[in-house]
């Protein structure tokens, strides 16, 4: 795939500690990945192609013209290929939602490395009398040494690591919005278009994920919050939220189509916080406080009550790059 | 001795990484495949509501989300001790079987498959997807395409979202599927029978027609005797969404099944300190180290132990090739892990039989999609096979649905202890008196690999067969003599 004389633009795409869910949704982007092919030479992209670190190291700084990286920083090794790539890319993109918030993931930044390794090697199913641990370093009977790297205790985002261009939010981005941002900059590398100024979120729309929903909002108010499987029938046509169910769609970017709520289910808050939002749990509160029928604070707090997991609703995604990422007590003593 | 580097990657972390160990004369002593990075859902999980886990635990994986979408929804299922709907299972069900289509297409035609069609000899830049496009013809490229679509296609109408599903739910799912979708997914079921038809006879075409082929796949380095463990229905037959887990032993005896909330009755996982992942074992065996036999707990969950456990497919033409499968290899069970990319295809067969099947149910158009749990939520096992193995996820909840407690093996945790034997053998059967093969070493490791179709996403996040390699070989005295390194898979 690469050729390094052609002169064309370079393309490299990475994933750190990623579920591979990303680099499943460039693949689906279909003849579109035809497009890349033509008019970038990919020089670094493991799932697609044999790959070595030291041929990235011997790049010259800034040659790679686009990088995509994707899942977040977990160990050495990945904030060592960030910062490789960092240096080696003239525009470095943080895809998807670990790279950009550390996602699901990133709620193990609740956590303890103790406690994660208790929930794992002490389970009803694991028989281990002597509570044996992995060990970064361990002597086998031949007498070797060998090694695995340290668990990270906390989850970072590639903007905690290293300076980033642009945020591609999305658990993974959508197909579509993939392609818009590959012909984007194709079209900005012919000198047809401009990229966006630096530290802009692409691949993504300017407003909330409601705005996209075709649900109906009839600005009615609830009076309690009731979880979906709870439901007999969830009114195929109305806002979720009015019907009770806690749906992050207020708080969420749009770019993906509202897709969850077109089958039924809630927003989850995949696409990340929308445009100005400083703490997404914060925007989402105000959002849920606003469809509640009541002024009176006790019955308000009795309502929010009927929220079974505020903590994980509202950082479900952005724990690992939200305000409430330091001092939390799980985790003193616990610095990466 | 002299310490040779080919090709040096000097920081593999988060990936693959083997050490081969060497005695005085030189021969293998010992061989340790590390797992190194570990995420931690279990602990995470917990405070989560379990309505949430089925979109929770699909980002342990990007390749098979919707395997842990389907576990979790069932475990979810057996907290509330609610029964879904009909048609919500035949629902969940047909999206998995789109899912499996996709996946057994692609590992046969991008990851494993290429070994057999361009030949184990060819050189490894020719073994990849293009290869056999350039071998079989160009056609078949777009049919591969066209197959893949098509999975994804159910997938998406079924649960929302091309990549990380968002339809199942205790009790049911949240989408239905309308007469005009029902009509596309039987047109697209339909083709893919042919697809996978056309599958296998390319296989028998091309390997089961070559003596050296065959040979390949029956000759020792890549036969172990182990358990194996699959899911099967009432009768015995194949299941990927539902029914008990068979487990038979290597002289291919049924041990018995277990339902689901049985499972620890029979799974135990041992731990190491030397690697992230667990090594699950048949704990009524026990577990006595990386060996294979009847006195080992190891086990094997693939397409291959699949049909080893099972007395047979639900659908007719994939029976038929199943019976094919066991005279044509000397009876059961199969010990040959090459056998593997042979049983993928007669699931494949079967993954479109039964997606026909499902899309043609009466049920499957009705509106009753969810059926509400009225009774205190507690405990529960759900348990799904996934292309890579046997999945199991058990939570524990509050009385209000909270989790408390989340335990999950996950698929090719199951084959862990089984690939380390074969990359062991392997690299027993090329190394000699410190001489390396280099390069075939990393072939014959990387074809034991793709026999097991590692998903290393799972426990840590690889794609499968893309499980980048780090082979470091020592002599006695501890000292590296040859560090060889590859991506396992370059399509
Ligand atoms: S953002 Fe989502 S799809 Fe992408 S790697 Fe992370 S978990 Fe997977
Ligand atoms: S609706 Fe919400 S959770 Fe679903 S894809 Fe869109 S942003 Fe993600």
């Amino acid at each position: 795939m690469s050729d390094n004389g052609s002169g064309k633009p370079k393309f490299a795409m990475y994933w750190a500690a990623s579920c591979g869910g990303c680099e499943i949704a460039v693949l689906n982007i279909g003849e579109k990945i035809l497009d890349v092919d033509a008019a970038f030479d990919v020089v670094f992209w493991p799932v697609a192609m044999d790959a070595k670190y030291h041929d990235v190291e011997a790049m010259p700084d800034k040659s790679i013209t686009l990088t995509l990286f994707n899942g977040s920083i977990r160990n050495q090794e990945n904030e060592h290929l960030a910062k490789l790539l960092r240096q080696k890319s003239a525009i470095l993109v943080a895809f998807g939602s670990c790279a950009t918030e550390g996602c699901i993931p990133g709620m193990a930044n609740f956590s303890s490395t103790e406690e994660i390794f208790t929930a794992v090697y002490d389970t009803i199913s694991t028989h281990n009398p002597e509570g044996t641990r992995p060990k970064t370093e361990w002597m086998t009977p031949e007498g070797i040494v060998l090694t695995i790297p340290q668990f990270y205790p906390m989850i970072k985002t590639l903007d905690q690591v290293v300076d980033v261009d642009y945020f591609m939010p999305g658990c993974p981005p959508e197909s579509h919005q993939i392609a818009a941002v590959v012909d984007l900059v194709i079209q900005a590398l012919a000198g047809k278009a401009t990229l966006p100024p630096k530290g802009s979120v692409i691949g993504a729309g300017g407003s909330t994920v409601c705005d996209e929903c075709v649900r109906a909002r009839n600005v009615k108010k609830i009076d309690k919050f009731v979880r979906i499987h709870e439901v007999a029938e969830v009114d195929p046509t109305l806002c979720l939220l009015e019907q009770g169910i806690l749906c992050n769609g207020l708080a969420t970017r749009s770019g993906c189509g509202a897709l969850c709520p077109g089958v039924g289910a809630a927003c989850i808050g995949c696409y990340g916080p929308a445009a100005d939002v400083v703490d997404y749990g914060a925007r989402l509160m105000t959002a849920v406080a606003s469809v509640i029928d009541s002024r009176d604070p006790n019955e308000i707090e009795a309502i929010l009550d009927g929220i079974p997991d505020p903590a994980g609703s509202f950082y479900r995604f952005n724990l690992a790059h939200s305000l409430l990422r330091a001092g939390k007590p799980a985790v003193s003593g616990n610095k990466p | 001795m002299q310490r040779i580097t080919i090709d040096p990657i000097t920081r593999l972390e988060g990936h693959g990484k083997i050490e081969i160990l060497l005695d005085e004369v030189g021969e293998v002593a010992n061989t340790y495949f590390q797992i190194p990075e570990l995420r931690g859902f279990e602990r995470f999980c917990v405070g989560r509501p379990v309505e949430e886990m089925p979109v929770l635990t699909n980002r342990i994986c990007g390749v098979c989300p919707e395997a842990h979408h389907m576990a979790a929804a069932k475990a979810g299922d057996a907290v509330y001790g609610v029964e879904p709907t009909s048609t919500a299972k035949k629902l969940r069900e047909l999206l998995y079987m789109g899912f499996y289509f996709t996946d057994h297409t692609t590992h046969f035609y991008a990851l494993g498959g290429p070994d057999f069609v361009m030949g184990p000899d060819a050189p490894v830049a020719e073994r990849n997807i293009l290869g056999v496009i350039h071998k079989v013809g160009l056609e078949i490229g777009g049919k591969v395409i066209q197959a893949r679509k098509y999975g994804h296609t159910v997938v998406e109408m079924l649960g929302g979202r091309k990549v990380h599903p968002c339809t199942a739910i205790p009790g049911g799912v949240t989408k239905g599927l309308t007469e005009e979708e029902r009509q596309k997914i039987e047109g697209m079921g339909r083709w893919g029978i042919e697809f996978a038809q056309f599958s296998l006879q390319l296989f028998n075409d091309l390997v089961l027609g070559n003596q050296g082929y065959v040979d390949l796949i029956l000759g020792d380095v890549y036969t172990h005797r182990t358990h194996y463990i699959g899911l099967v229905d009432e009768q015995n037959r194949v299941n990927f969404y539902d029914g008990k887990v068979s487990v038979v032993d290597p002289d291919g005896q049924r041990l018995g099944k277990y339902a689901p909330a049985e499972y620890t009755d029979w799974i135990a996982e041992h731990v190491e300190p030397w690697t992230y992942l667990k090594f699950p074992y048949l704990k009524q065996v026990g577990w006595k180290g990386f060996v294979d036999g009847n006195d080992s707990g190891v086990y094997m969950a693939t397409p291959l132990s699949r049909l080893n456990a099972a007395d047979g497919m639900a659908t007719p033409l994939a029976q038929a090739e199943y019976e094919k499968f066991f005279t044509t290899l000397g009876g059961k069970p199969v010990h040959q892990r090459l056998a593997t990319h042979w049983a993928r295809l007669i699931e494949l067969l079967y993954a479109a039989e039964r997606l026909v099947e499902l899309a043609t149910d009466e049920e499957i158009t009705s509106p009753h999609l969810h059926t509400v749990p009225t009774k205190t939520p507690t405990e529960g096992v759900g348990i799904v096979e996934a292309p890579r193995g046997t999945l199991t996820h058990h939570y524990w909840t509050d009385e209000r649905g909270i989790l408390t407690k989340v335990n999950l093996i996950v698929g090719t945790t199951n084959n862990y202890a089984p690939i380390s034997m074969s990359i062991k053998k392997a690299a027993q059967s090329l190394i000699h008196e410190g001489t390396v093969i280099s390069e075939g070493l990393l072939n014959m490791v990387e074809m034991a690999f793709r026999a097991y179709d590692p998903c290393f996403g799972c426990a840590t996040h690889s794609l499968p067969g893309q499980m980048p390699l780090q082979v470091t070989i020592r002599d006695a005295d501890g000292q590296v003599v040859d560090v060889l390194s590859q991506y396992c898979g370059n399509s």
